[in-house]
């Protein structure tokens, strides 16, 4: 539809001036796309040669040394680890019910309007608010103290939006056809849910709990006042280093900590624990993108 | 169905972390505060940023001594160890400066424990410039002046200094107020005045280093264990004009020539039992105290050490 | 919100007849439900729950009467911990919330809005899905990293380029801001403008416009309110965003009169002293108090762009 115009009728100057316009247009406001692609890999490319002096399995698997200026990240990849895990363990099941909630049994009033806005809202709280919260409510007032639970908690609470909005959207996408189907065979709700609905919507729903672990992995603010520590002594390797009253070191704690707080760290190690965290975040993140793109390219209807 | 192992997963993952929960939640006495008996605990240690990186030395060290004990560090300020030392949550407390009698009287109130205070060394807060400011020395008047609130002096020229480079205004670079430095700056040196706003006020006594390395108009204070030889300058500081400029260094810092010298502590809820009293006694013994040598403060005089 | 039209009736409650279901799968079923139900309700319980505690921690310092609220929010007099005369005034603070949001706003804006119209009208669906691809991995980069990249990487170039004494400062914070607020702007602009509904271009196009005549006059009027609502949205992740510009904005309680200045935003003042001053005490409840200005803000700003999106969808 943007063709130029046919060789049978001439281009008066007003026109060829209009086409100069439309294609400068296209190309600043690709220009204006492309300036979002190449920061991401600008920072990327430069984070990673920076860090190349230290990236190497080693620094992965083993124990911060002299005073956390040198060695590598285990500890605090192993505290991300169960943060996540814990927090996920929370959050997945209420959000899924949430959202299962929402899509299926909800009428359109004003009272599901609320809810509706009320996880909207809940995205969009600073991160430091659900820091106050988590340390108001679970490290002091449920005496929980400063623990990977209430830092789990917080984090759960934090990332239930992500969970409830993606496995909404997967549970829209299966056609009301078919539980109209279900019900005219007799079919409870729950039972058309669960036959039909939720088989159809698990991987998009598994989508959105992988979105969840990135986000989760990511945020500093929430654990920083509720369950995550400067340092803390653990063997090399140990896979269960944390018992859950405890605190725990996270690789974002951490990459905090090493650039604002640690002398004399080996220049590479903030660099390698910065691409350590991206990395992962990023991958997790492109597994739920392609699971996704997956998806879609198999679905029948 | 593919989608049932899915959902095997999903179930699975579901009562794992509960189970986690239930497992691993008590299977050693309660970590903390109360103080642990026998076996494996957790010290949990909290406090000043400039003691965090002591501490943590100390942390990793003692692990090597002691594999049954974890100790946790966390930094934040001394008013933030102090705080949750009162609330009970920690068992050892790192402050740069000591701690007020409100909060001694609060800790007892709220824990009925009377906060037991142990010096584990000794730090010379120094006044840290750019390699290239030609300034070598200063006075308490002049930091103060550059520092308080209502001091006039913002520009290197009205010291009669020029910067290489260019740039006039003085760029202060201080601390958070939650920061037992920062306290401890603005009691000796701006005589218990408030800070000028419009400082940059960082997170991190290596931060404030940081910065100053790499701002030619910067003056930040920050501990003698920060110094990055080569690009930054210690400044020697004079109690008054016209005295001599002490250099600050360990002799110094233990004869009180510094004057902006100061004791490092830990604070304890009553008198250290068991594994703490165990950890405290070898902060204390020559190998703490070698820690505390090489992350750059002054350790304890030998008689004061403990064996 | 629902895909079943309202007046559909809800399906039968048992099994169908003559066949019974056993007591155990009909009780299950209703706990099931229960406890969806449970969960639906439990988005309104978590917001609602976390503006009353914060607001319970905070409220006690009205009755001080050192404490003004008009101090508060209008003096620039930050001294939390004075030993002579505390002072708490949040205005340098939200001077500096504005000032970094702001220019990350007209960064951000632009690009994003630029962004969107050639995700939705120049380019084909290949090219589309992989720059959404993108953006969406732009919007993953964890807070800490863009603080570190800030610290580490933008304020040295800043230094450099600009001369600036302090590389970290508005400039760099707002730069860091922008770049972690324009896939928002870019996803909420891009199905505002995909909203608008073919037949308007269509008639545009028929008239012999161009494409760029076709944005300028028929797309952007008519998206303008989707497109309001993702700068919206823009604004309250600018406002809310916390360990970036903690790390990258210098931490200065100073009203800014330059890019170049350092300030501090109200989210890191909250991260920098909060667990300081013991609970309970003054200090502490002003910064819960300013946990409530933030929330109350975003929550706002979150709001009006619903209700700017939700009058879309009626239409």
């Amino acid at each position: 539809m943007t063709d130029a115009p046919e060789n049978n009728f001439t281009a008066t100057p007003l026109i060829r001036k209009r086409l100069r316009q439309e294609t400068m247009a296209k190309w600043i406001f690709f220009g204006m796309a492309a300036a979002m692609v190449v920061p991401l890999l600008l920072i990327i490319g430069y984070l990673a040669v920076r860090a190349a002096p230290s990236l190497s399995l080693e620094f992965i698997l083993d124990v911060p040394r002299r005073g956390m200026t040198a060695g590598g990240i285990w500890p605090a990849l192993v505290g991300t680890i169960y943060l996540v895990f814990l927090s996920l363990a929370v959050s997945a099941p209420i959000g899924i019910l949430a959202a299962i909630y929402l899509n299926e049994y909800a009428r359109d009033n004003w009272f599901n309007r609320v809810i509706n806005l009320a996880v909207l809202n809940l995205a969009g709280v600073p991160s430091i608010v659900h820091a106050l919260f988590g340390l108001g409510a679970f490290v002091y007032a449920a005496r929980f103290g400063y623990s990977i639970i209430s830092a789990a908690l917080t984090l759960a609470i934090m990332t239930l939006p992500v969970i409830i909005a993606s496995t909404r959207e997967a549970l829209a996408s299966v056609p009301p056809s078919f539980r109209e189907a279900c019900w005219n065979v007799g079919a409870t709700r729950w039972q058309a849910i669960r036959a039909v609905v939720l088989p159809n919507a698990i991987s998009g729903i598994l989508t959105g709990v992988i979105l969840q672990v990135s986000r989760a992995a990511g945020e500093t603010a929430p654990i920083m006042f509720t369950g995550a520590v400067f340092f803390k002594a653990v063997e090399r390797g140990d896979l269960f280093p944390y018992y859950l009253d405890e605190q725990c070191m996270a690789l974002s704690m951490h990459l905090y900590t090493l650039s604002t707080q640690v002398p004399g760290v080996m220049e590479s190690i903030p660099y390698a624990t910065a691409i350590v965290l991206l990395g992962s975040v990023l991958l997790v993140n492109a597994m739920a993108i392609s699971l996704r793109v997956y998806l879609r390219t198999r679905k029948k209807w | 169905m593919k989608s049932h192992l899915i959902w095997k997963l999903l179930i699975g993952l579901g009562l794992i972390a509960p189970a986690m929960l239930v497992t691993s939640c008590k299977p050693r006495g309660d970590a903390g505060p109360k103080g642990a008996s026998g076996g494996g605990m957790t010290i949990q240690n909290k406090g000043s940023d400039t003691m965090v990186n002591v501490a943590q030395v100390w942390a990793e060290e003692y692990k090597r001594v002691n594999p049954q004990v974890d100790v946790e560090v966390s930094g934040g300020g001394s008013g933030v160890g102090i705080a949750a030392l009162i609330k009970g949550t920690i068992a050892i407390a790192n402050a740069s400066r000591e701690m007020k009698p409100e909060e001694i009287e609060q800790a007892k109130k709220n824990t009925g424990k009377e906060p037991k205070e142990i010096i584990v060394g000794y730090d010379a807060l120094a006044v840290y410039v750019h390699r290239d400011n030609p300034i070598n020395e200063i006075t308490n008047e002049q930091l103060a002046a550059i520092f308080a609130e209502g001091g006039k002096v913002t520009k290197w020229s009205e010291m009669g200094l020029r910067i290489p480079g260019g740039g006039d205004d003085i760029v202060r670079v201080s601390r958070q107020s939650s920061s037992g430095t920062y306290e401890f700056f603005r009691e000796h040196i701006l005589n218990k005045k408030d800070f000028k706003l419009g400082s940059r006020d960082m997170n991190g006594s290596k931060e404030v280093v940081e910065l100053v390395a790499s701002t030619p108009t910067a003056i930040g204070y920050s501990g003698m264990g920060y110094n990055m030889p080569g690009k930054v300058k210690m400044l020697k500081v004079a109690p008054k004009a016209g005295q001599p400029a002490v250099e600050p260094t360990v002799a110094n810092t233990l004869n009180k020539n510094y004057p902006i010298a100061r004791s490092l502590q830990i604070y304890t809820l009553g008198e250290p039992q068991g594994e703490l009293k165990k950890y405290v006694d070898w902060i204390l013994g020559d190998a703490g105290q070698h820690v505390v040598e090489k992350s750059g403060y002054v350790p304890l005089p030998p008689e004061k050490r403990r064996k | 919100m629902n895909n079943l039209p309202p007046e559909t009736p809800a399906p039968a409650g048992s099994a169908v007849r003559g066949v019974k279901r056993p007591a155990w799968a009909r009780v299950g079923e209703r706990i099931l439900e229960g406890l969806i139900y449970v969960c639906g309700f439990s988005a309104i319980v978590f917001v609602l729950g976390i503006f009353a505690f914060v607001l319970k921690e905070a409220l006690p310092i009205f009755a001080r009467e050192s404490f003004s609220l008009t101090q508060f929010l209008f003096s620039d007099q930050w001294y939390p911990t004075s030993e002579l005369n505390k002072r708490y005034g949040v205005f340098a603070m939200i001077a500096g919330t504005g000032a970094v949001t702001l220019l990350a706003m007209a960064i951000a804006v632009p690009f994003g809005i630029g962004a969107a119209i050639f995700l939705s009208e120049f380019c084909g669906p290949k090219l589309r899905e992989a720059l959404k691809i993108i953006i969406e991995l732009l919007a993953a980069i964890p807070s800490v990293v863009w603080g570190f990249i800030g610290l580490s990487v933008m304020s040295r170039l800043i230094m450099q380029y600009t001369g600036a004494p302090v590389g970290v400062n508005v400039l760099n914070g707002g730069i860091i801001l922008a770049l972690m607020s324009v896939p928002i702007i870019v996803s909420i602009g891009e199905d505002a403008l995909k909203a608008v509904p073919d037949s308007y271009r269509e008639a545009a196009l028929a008239l012999g416009v161009t494409k760029w005549q076709l944005i300028r006059r028929v797309l952007l009027p008519a998206a303008k309110n989707g497109l309001l609502a993702a700068v919206l949205l823009g604004v309250g992740r600018g406002v809310g965003e916390t360990m970036a510009v903690l790390m990258a904005t210098g931490h200065a309680v100073h009203i800014p009169h330059s890019v170049l200045d350092s300030v501090r935003t109200l989210t890191a003042n909250i991260a920098a002293e909060l667990g300081e001053a013991p609970a309970g005490s003054d200090h502490y409840r002003v910064l819960f108090l300013t946990g409530v200005l933030l929330f109350t803000l975003t929550f706002g700003v979150n709001l009006i762009a619903d209700l700017v999106v939700r009058g879309i969808k009626k239409r």
